[in-house]
């Protein structure tokens, strides 16, 4: 593609990211808003923030979804490592299609489906929900897309790197630690901040897992703006939205630079 | 010893050899990729397995890797069977058709890999590394990732790397397909002096039959799962044991015919009816009217517009002529539509002998120029 500018192009990208971003952007700008109305600008102030921290109810909801973001990141790309490693290198094995479908099934499963199976499953099996339930929930559908980031990068990588290993005097196991996972580490940090991310800012499925005392910061969101919105909220979705950009653009980054120095070998 | 003409443990039947491949065979579900093979290599040898793609010589060397396990049969290393020992554990290194190079270690760092695993006290390791970096010349980029060198300099590091650990077998695995052809030609003659240096065994595996012409003390031509040929290379161009060998080899012409007359030294072929019968030198006595194909190598044939004083000349007609600088080959096609090549050396600045296209030519060739065929 040659990067001829057009004003049509133009105008095009402008308008969906108008369609996209403006919403956001109003939301961040009230954040800041000295007024108590949420709709009237009353000028500028960062009261909403310092107000928020004494909250005790959104930090509660705070410190409960970043535990089970940081446990679910953990787990699932762990998981999402094994799956994708067993994917790329095992070749042709009996029910390798159905594998790989069942491990990708969860990226284009409607969540309230998801959310409603699990939901199902642990009143069967009389499990009482709560936190554990709303992140065995959400390591469920962040493994696949752990799984998805990293063995995008395995199949670049070239196996015959671990058999130099093996050849040089190494066990299999070593040859993974010491070789495979330096070489895939920038995918799996991808993997870890964008199901980070994914569970972060899950809503429909933590809302269909979580019992009493264990109240995720998007159900918390929800349930206040259902009472009218005030801005408070405003500033805690600004505080949120600023994290999952966070984690969505390093994961990014991460990525592209390790794509770099692989097609650089 | 490659270069020394004394150098022939295969012809003494005392030398043991330092890899025995006995029977082997390996199948890949209903696809057999080595049928029966057995090979013997030996200690010091600059061992060349030749064929073409799919040929199974990727698959026996990552036999002796240790990366395949034989369906039957067995390798052993002076006298022990490799069987079932794992890659780690064999006094055997490969160096990788793609290098294989860490790219998250640095130069010295993936030359001292295996030594660390060998828990080689650090000294000596650095010790080694220094040797290898020397042996490559490369002792100015140790602290070089490999994504920070050229292509040559990375199959020096993945060669340093291999020989590193003092293994008893190095395999090289198409080791110079990456490179330039002049770099190729440089590092073929360095190759082959670090191996003398070293008086390691290597195998190499290639399809370049130029490389292992080059490189090689022994050539193993492989075709479809079996061993075609093993000689020396000179053996293997002068005397080729079929007609799939003289013609995997360099360039050829082969020319079908029945034996007339036999004898245990010369013989007569007739390949056409109406012309002279040629005439052969050979070490075997063939039955009359047996199937034989002259195998003839062009540089041996000459090309004159006047009939040649040679044992054997035919006429025919210049349809091509492939000037390459060195050499000018002429594609002469005879009464029956056969083409014979005929290839001179351009001694003087001048290629031009006076013949060009459509011209009508003799070709000629002596008695002991051809080998007869039998397969």
């Amino acid at each position: 593609m040659t990067g001829r500018f057009s004003w049509f192009n133009a105008t095009s990208v402008a308008l969906g990211f108008a369609f996209l971003y403006i919403p956001i952007l109003i939301l961040i700008i009230f954040s800041f808003n000295e007024s108590k109305l949420v709709t009237v600008w009353g000028g500028f102030s960062t009261k909403w923030y310092g107000e928020l921290l004494q909250n005790e109810a959104y930090l509660n909801a705070a410190w409960v979804t970043l535990r089970i973001a940081f446990v679910t990141a953990t787990v699932a790309t762990a998981l999402g490592t094994i799956a994708a490693m067993m994917l790329v290198r095992s070749g042709r094995f009996r029910g390798r299609t159905l594998f790989t479908g069942m491990v990708y099934a969860p990226l284009v499963m409607p969540e309230v489906i998801t959310g409603l199976s699990l939901l199902l499953l642990f009143i069967s099996i009389g499990m009482d929900r709560g936190m554990l339930t709303i992140t065995l929930a959400h390591i469920t559908f962040c493994m696949c897309f752990a799984s998805v980031v990293i063995s995008s990068r395995l199949v670049t990588f070239d196996s015959s790197l671990e058999e130099a290993a093996e050849d040089l005097g190494a066990s299999p196991l070593d040859a993974f630690l010491s070789v495979t996972l330096p070489n895939i580490l920038p995918a799996i940090a991808a993997a870890w901040l964008l199901t980070f991310t994914l569970s972060l800012d899950d809503f429909v499925i933590a809302s269909f897992t979580s019992g009493p005392g264990a109240t995720t910061l998007p159900m918390k969101i929800y349930s206040s703006v259902r009472l009218g919105v005030t801005p408070e909220v405003n500033a805690l979705s600004t505080i949120l939205i600023g994290l999952v950009a966070t984690g969505v653009i390093v994961a990014s980054l991460i990525g592209k630079r390790a794509e770099r120095i692989t097609e650089a070998t | 010893m490659v270069n020394d003409v004394n150098f022939r443990p295969w012809e003494d039947p005392e030398a043991a050899p330092l890899i025995d491949i006995a029977n082997v065979t390996k199948r890949f579900g209903a696809f057999t990729a080595i049928h029966d093979l057995s090979l013997k290599i030996y200690p010091r040898e600059f061992f060349a397995i030749l064929g073409p793609s799919g040929c199974g010589k990727t698959t026996l060397m990552r036999m002796l890797g240790g990366f395949d396990e034989p369906t039957s049969g067995s390798i052993n290393l002076e006298g022990e069977d490799l069987t079932g020992t794992s890659p780690a554990k064999r006094p055997v290194n490969m160096m990788f058709q793609s290098y294989a190079l860490f790219p998250h270690l640095t130069v010295q760092d993936n030359i001292a890999f295996g030594l660390k695993r060998e828990k080689m006290p650090k000294g000596e390791i650095a010790e080694r590394v220094e040797q290898m970096l020397g042996l490559v010349q490369l002792q100015d980029f140790a602290a070089r990732k490999p994504h920070q060198l050229s292509g040559g300099q990375r199959q020096r590091v993945a060669l340093a790397r291999a020989l590193a650990k003092r293994p008893k077998l190095l395999l090289l695995d198409e080791p110079l397909g990456a490179l330039d052809k002049k770099l190729r030609e440089a590092t073929q003659f360095e190759l082959m002096g670090i191996q003398e240096q070293l008086g390691c065994t290597f195998v190499i595996v290639t399809h370049d039959q130029e490389e292992a012409m080059t490189v090689s003390s022994r050539i193993a031509v492989m075709k479809q799962g079996e061993i075609a040929q093993v000689a020396p290379p000179e053996q293997i161009y002068e005397a080729p044991a079929s007609r799939y060998v003289a013609d995997f080899i360099g360039d050829v012409n082969i020319i079908e015919g029945h034996v007339s007359a036999g004898g245990e030294s010369r013989m007569s072929l007739s390949w056409r009816e109406g012309e002279p019968e040629l005439v052969v030198e050979t070490g075997i006595g063939l039955p009359r009217g047996e199937t034989a194909w002259l195998s003839l190598r062009p540089e041996k044939v000459s090309i004159a517009t006047t009939r040649p004083e040679t044992d054997n000349a035919l006429q025919g007609k210049v349809l091509d002529i492939a000037y390459l600088g060195n050499v000018s080959t002429y594609h002469v096609e005879l009464a029956n539509g056969q083409v014979v090549k005929a290839q001179e050396t351009n001694a003087g600045r001048s290629g031009n002998r006076g013949i060009t296209w459509d011209d009508q030519v003799w070709v000629g060739w002596s008695a002991e120029a051809g080998v007869v065929l039998t397969s």
